[in-house]
């Protein structure tokens, strides 16, 4: 099935949670709506002309100069009996985005999801084990998003000194110097 | 509407047996020999057999998606040389196909036989390590060492033709960065000779039929066709599951379609197919194909007119607004790479979908049950490289 | 060892005027201590040699720079060994910890007590000779379970408990086999189960009742392979998967220790397996036996320990390596009921008068398989000699290219 029969089969089933698409892209897409993603991949996955049963890839994008700032989650997928493509992509917004699971789905989607949140901070509702998975477990903030600044403090331990931190530290302040915060980190929270 | 069923989390599910004895939670820690890498594996064992194994992963993250977002694109491709730096040429090959695509640049077909000649030699090389260190893994130590000789001469050749021998920055957008000199199609028959007379009948005689090798892989780690396209489990790893999809046949590029050769897919010929033996077996067998490949490529190479190798490269590369979804058959499967551009000289976001860190995600479904020793042969079969999974 | 306590006899009390007991002290020590420091030093050319024929065998040098060809690497290496810190982790038993080594070196030494060298250059001829081996060799075991619980490390637990299981196992396929030649001669001691193989190549018992001894001698080699922890069967100090098992947590000259006892383990084992099969101290051909005025027993002796040992190496480095239910599996489902199906056939086929000496083919075997095997062994090695030459000169035409 090419992208434009694909589209027009997911509109004739979930109407208007389909909210957009991108078909003269390279990679022809279709917009869902974030509530509706569980769905929409179950159908594509077991519906027999569409036969999406492999997700090729699951990535996040943020666009913070976009208008209305969003966050983006693509869905690339695959189909072995059809050897057919399309993605899926959902629009969030950028202050605590969240959209359900589909690791149910695709059984990769439990990493990706997890990379997902991890550099950016995506919540998955529903997954089994959302925590960090390239991060180390105590890290702060999610470095993917476009608005990340490096910080100069890892847990008492002094990580970018600058050069007017080193006019700081000439001028006699202390800087760098201790006592430093040596105590592990809390992990109960993490798993 | 249908939703999909919640998924229970591995590391907690307990089957409570009748004798509920004492567990062990194990670390097969970061620093361990038959890792493949940092990776960090917690164990909950009831003596020699696993219950739950989780994978950590992330120790040699080296955010190549930020340091993708801060340079121009040319300068993406020595940071993606170094992902998978076993099998290097092919992180270039898909990089540079996907910002080609998004610019709609068509290399010459001199470069492209190029690309497709050190991608095979690649492939050969990259099986080579993870055969022979998968067979040392499993206590065999000599066939390391024979393969590894005739990787050895394939590394040659890459530092003869462009200075590196294990991280080559050779597929850039457009072109490659250096000619083959005089006399490496001939190097490279002489290679392919005495690896198609020696090495690999050897390889198949000594170990990979020995009863031992096959009584420790034939019926261990057995993942499904389900199993494994759910997974995202490309390249050798769902061919042995016998699944015959191979992206240089299915949606082929730089002209593999002209090519010809076979897709090796996993037998099952010792035990249930898409066992760690299958696995293996795809491997070995996927490098006397390559080898098939390359002797026609030298063929084509002797016979073509050498085009200039960078005469498409573009001054700048500021490909238009847009985003595509490449992908190439690297030798650990299949690898992606999500460009989006938009207009200017450094790329918007670059996320890669290395094949290694799907087939990690199966990890913990195909460890129940097995043990440690076993444990061993799935990682080797799966063939991770870390620096891939954790990019 | 007759001829050292004649001249230990003689020698001895013209020195000084020892009390009686110090006489019989040092006439028990003096012999021990040669044959200890003797057999101690064979660690060090063993190791040399598994190094060079493992390089050999994957196309590599091994140590080459060392002395001339490398001889001296093993030396380097006990010397460095020698200097190194001995760690003691946190938390580990001391006592265990440092008892552990002693008691499988006692248990890997203490067999070259009967092992005959020749007729009359045996250190004690022991009438339970064979008895007393397999007893003293099991000391070895729990030396090595000590080792990997007092390391305080699941890890070398792991490897611990594997390897106790394993020996345990094959012990009982060796032991059994044992009995073969025991029944075969009517004694115990060693000594005399060389002087009832005597007579040449065809009276040893690995040609008798054949094809029934061969198919022992494999048993038993087998079983020898799994107790010394040799690869097929190297699960306890698997390299990729436990690191180094039993022995992860020991350093310095502690791991010298195991290291040493491994390998004389091997020997102890190579060199009972020839006086119990391939005739001890006695030459092929009995001319052979005394060259000139020199006896050759020892060099018999060693000759044939050594080829078993360059067997056990080159197996090493070709096979793969069980896992540990596979291995259990062989030991209690295929070598075990061979073993008892032997002993019950030579058994009884020992007792019948018309088979009492063997089959009648016997004596026709024996020389053919040596010859055949001498052959088959000078062919492979001219052969691989020959594609060396035809490399080198390919590398040397690559070269100008």
């Amino acid at each position: 099935m090419d992208a434009k029969a694909i589209h027009e089969k997911l509109v004739a089933r979930f109407g208007e949670k389909i909210a957009g698409e991108g078909l003269a892209a390279a990679s022809p897409f279709a917009v869902v709506a974030p509530e509706a993603i569980a769905e929409v991949a179950l159908f594509c996955k077991s519906d027999p002309r569409l036969a999406f049963d492999n997700l090729m890839c699951l990535s996040g994008v943020d666009y913070p100069k976009e208008n209305p700032p969003r966050m983006e989650v693509a869905y690339h997928l695959y189909s072995y009996v059809h050897l057919h493509t399309f993605a899926l992509k959902v629009l969030l917004p950028r202050e605590n985005p969240a959209l359900p699971t589909v690791e149910g789905v695709w059984g990769v989607a439990n990493w990706h999801e997890r990379e997902c949140f991890d550099l950016l901070g995506i919540v998955f509702l529903g997954h089994s084990d959302l925590r960090r998975i390239l991060l180390p477990d105590d890290w702060e903030g999610h470095p993917l998003r476009k608005d990340w600044q490096d910080p100069e403090y890892y847990h008492g331990l002094h990580v970018k000194p600058t050069q007017q931190m080193a006019e700081r530290a000439l001028a006699g302040e202390k800087i760098g110097v201790g006592p430093f915060d040596f105590t592990p980190p809390n992990r109960s929270n993490q798993g | 509407m249908a939703t999909p069923e919640p998924v229970v989390n591995e590391w907690d599910r307990q089957d409570r047996q009748d004798l509920d004895t004492d567990e062990m939670v194990l670390n097969m820690g970061p620093q361990h020999p038959a890792t493949h890498g940092v990776l960090r594996l917690e164990l909950r064992t009831d003596g020699e057999v696993v219950k739950a194994a989780r994978p950590h992963i992330g120790y040699l993250h080296r955010c190549f998606e930020k340091h993708a977002e801060n340079v121009d694109y040319p300068g993406v491709l020595p940071y993606a040389d170094r992902m998978d730096y076993c099998a290097a040429m092919g992180n270039t090959l898909g990089f540079a196909l996907a910002v080609e695509k998004l610019h709609n640049l068509q290399v010459s077909p001199y470069v492209a036989t190029l690309r497709i000649v050190m991608a095979e030699l690649q492939r050969i090389a990259s099986h080579a390590v993870a055969v022979g260190t998968y067979t040392m893994d499993i206590g065999a130590f000599t066939p390391f060492l024979h393969l590894l000789r005739d990787r050895e001469k394939i590394l040659d050749l890459f530092e003869w033709t462009c200075g590196a021998r294990l991280l080559y920055n050779y597929n850039w957008i457009g072109g490659v960065s250096h000619d083959i000199p005089e006399g490496f199609v001939r190097a490279t028959r002489d290679l392919l000779r005495e690896f198609d007379s020696v090495t690999f009948p050897e390889l198949l005689d000594l170990i990979i039929h020995n009863r031992i090798f096959v009584k420790r892989l034939a019926s261990v780690g057995v993942c499904s066709k389900e199993l494994a396209i759910s997974h995202d489990l490309t390249g050798p790893n769902l061919r042995g599951s016998g699944v015959p999809r191979d992206l240089r046949k299915d949606e082929p590029y730089l002209g593999y379609e002209t090519y010809d050769f076979d897709v090796c897919v996993g037998q099952g010929q010792y035990g249930p197919l898409g066992s760690c033996f299958d696995r293996n077996w795809v491997r070995v067998v996927e490098m006397r194909e390559s080898s098939k490949i390359l002797h026609q490529a030298l063929d084509r190479l002797e016979k073509m007119e050498r085009t200039p190798v960078q005469e498409k490269c573009p001054k700048r590369v500021k490909p238009p607004k847009g985003e595509a979804y490449v992908r190439s058959e690297a030798p650990r499967g299949q690898l992606g790479y999500y460009v989006v551009s938009d207009g200017n000289i450094n790329p918007y976001r670059v996320k890669v979908k290395s094949p290694c860190f799907t087939a990690m995600s199966v990890f913990h479904h195909l460890a129940r049950g097995m043990m440690i020793a076993d444990i061993i042969a799935l990682i080797g079969s799966l063939d991770i490289v870390l620096g891939e999974i954790d990019r | 060892m007759d001829a050292t306590y004649d001249i230990l006899h003689r020698f001895l009390p013209q020195v000084a005027l020892w009390p009686s007991w110090l006489l019989v002290l040092l006439l028990a020590a003096l012999p021990a201590l040669a044959c200890f420091t003797f057999m101690s030093l064979g660690p060090l050319v063993y190791v040399y040699a598994e190094r060079k024929i493992s390089a050999f065998m994957q196309d590599r040098l091994g140590p080459n720079r060392v002395g001339p060809v490398g001889l001296f690497q093993t030396v380097a290496d006990t010397l460095k060994l020698l200097f190194k810190e001995a760690i003691f982790p946190k938390g580990v038993d001391r006592k265990l910890f440092v008892i552990a080594p002693i008691l499988v070196n006692v248990g890997a030494f203490m067999p070259f007590l009967v092992i005959p060298w020749g007729s009359r250059l045996q250190p004690v001829d022991l009438n339970i000779g064979v008895f007393y081996v397999s007893a003293i060799a099991a000391l070895s075991t729990v030396g090595l379970i000590m080792a990997g619980w007092a390391s305080n490390n699941k890890y070398a637990l792991f490897g611990a408990m594997r390897s106790a299981a394993q020996i345990v196992s094959y012990e009982i396929p060796a032991v059994m086999i044992l009995l073969l030649p025991v029944m075969l001669t009517g004694s115990l001691s060693l000594q005399a189960i060389t002087t009832a193989q005597a007579g040449g190549l065809s009276h040893w018992f690995l040609f008798r009742y054949f094809p029934l001894m061969p198919v022992a001698f494999l048993v038993f080699y087998t079983a020898g392979l799994a107790e010394t922890n040799r690869a097929p069967f190297d699960i306890p100090e698997a390299e990729s998967e436990l690191v180094a098992g039993f022995h992860t947590e020991y350093s310095g000259f502690f791991f010298a220790m195991f290291f040493m006892a491994e390998y004389t383990e091997m020997f102890v084992f190579s060199a009972v397996a020839s006086v119990l099969f391939l005739g001890g101290y006695l030459a092929p051909l009995p001319a052979l036996q005394q060259i000139g005025p020199v006896p050759m027993g020892w060099f018999w002796i060693w000759a044939k320990a050594w080829f078993l040992m360059f067997v056990m190496m080159w197996l090493r480095w070709t096979l793969p390596r069980s896992r540990v239910d596979q291995l259990m599996y062989i030991a209690w489902k295929v070598l075990l009921p061979i073993a008892l199906g032997l002993v019950v056939v030579v058994g009884g086929l020992a007792l019948w008068p018309a088979t009492a000496n063997g089959f009648i083919w016997d004596r026709f075997v024996g020389w053919p398989i040596a010859i055949g095997l001498f052959l088959f062994l000078v062919t492979v090695m001219v052969r691989a000699l020959q594609w060396n030459r035809r490399r080198a000169h390919e590398l040397a035409a690559q070269v100008c290219r």
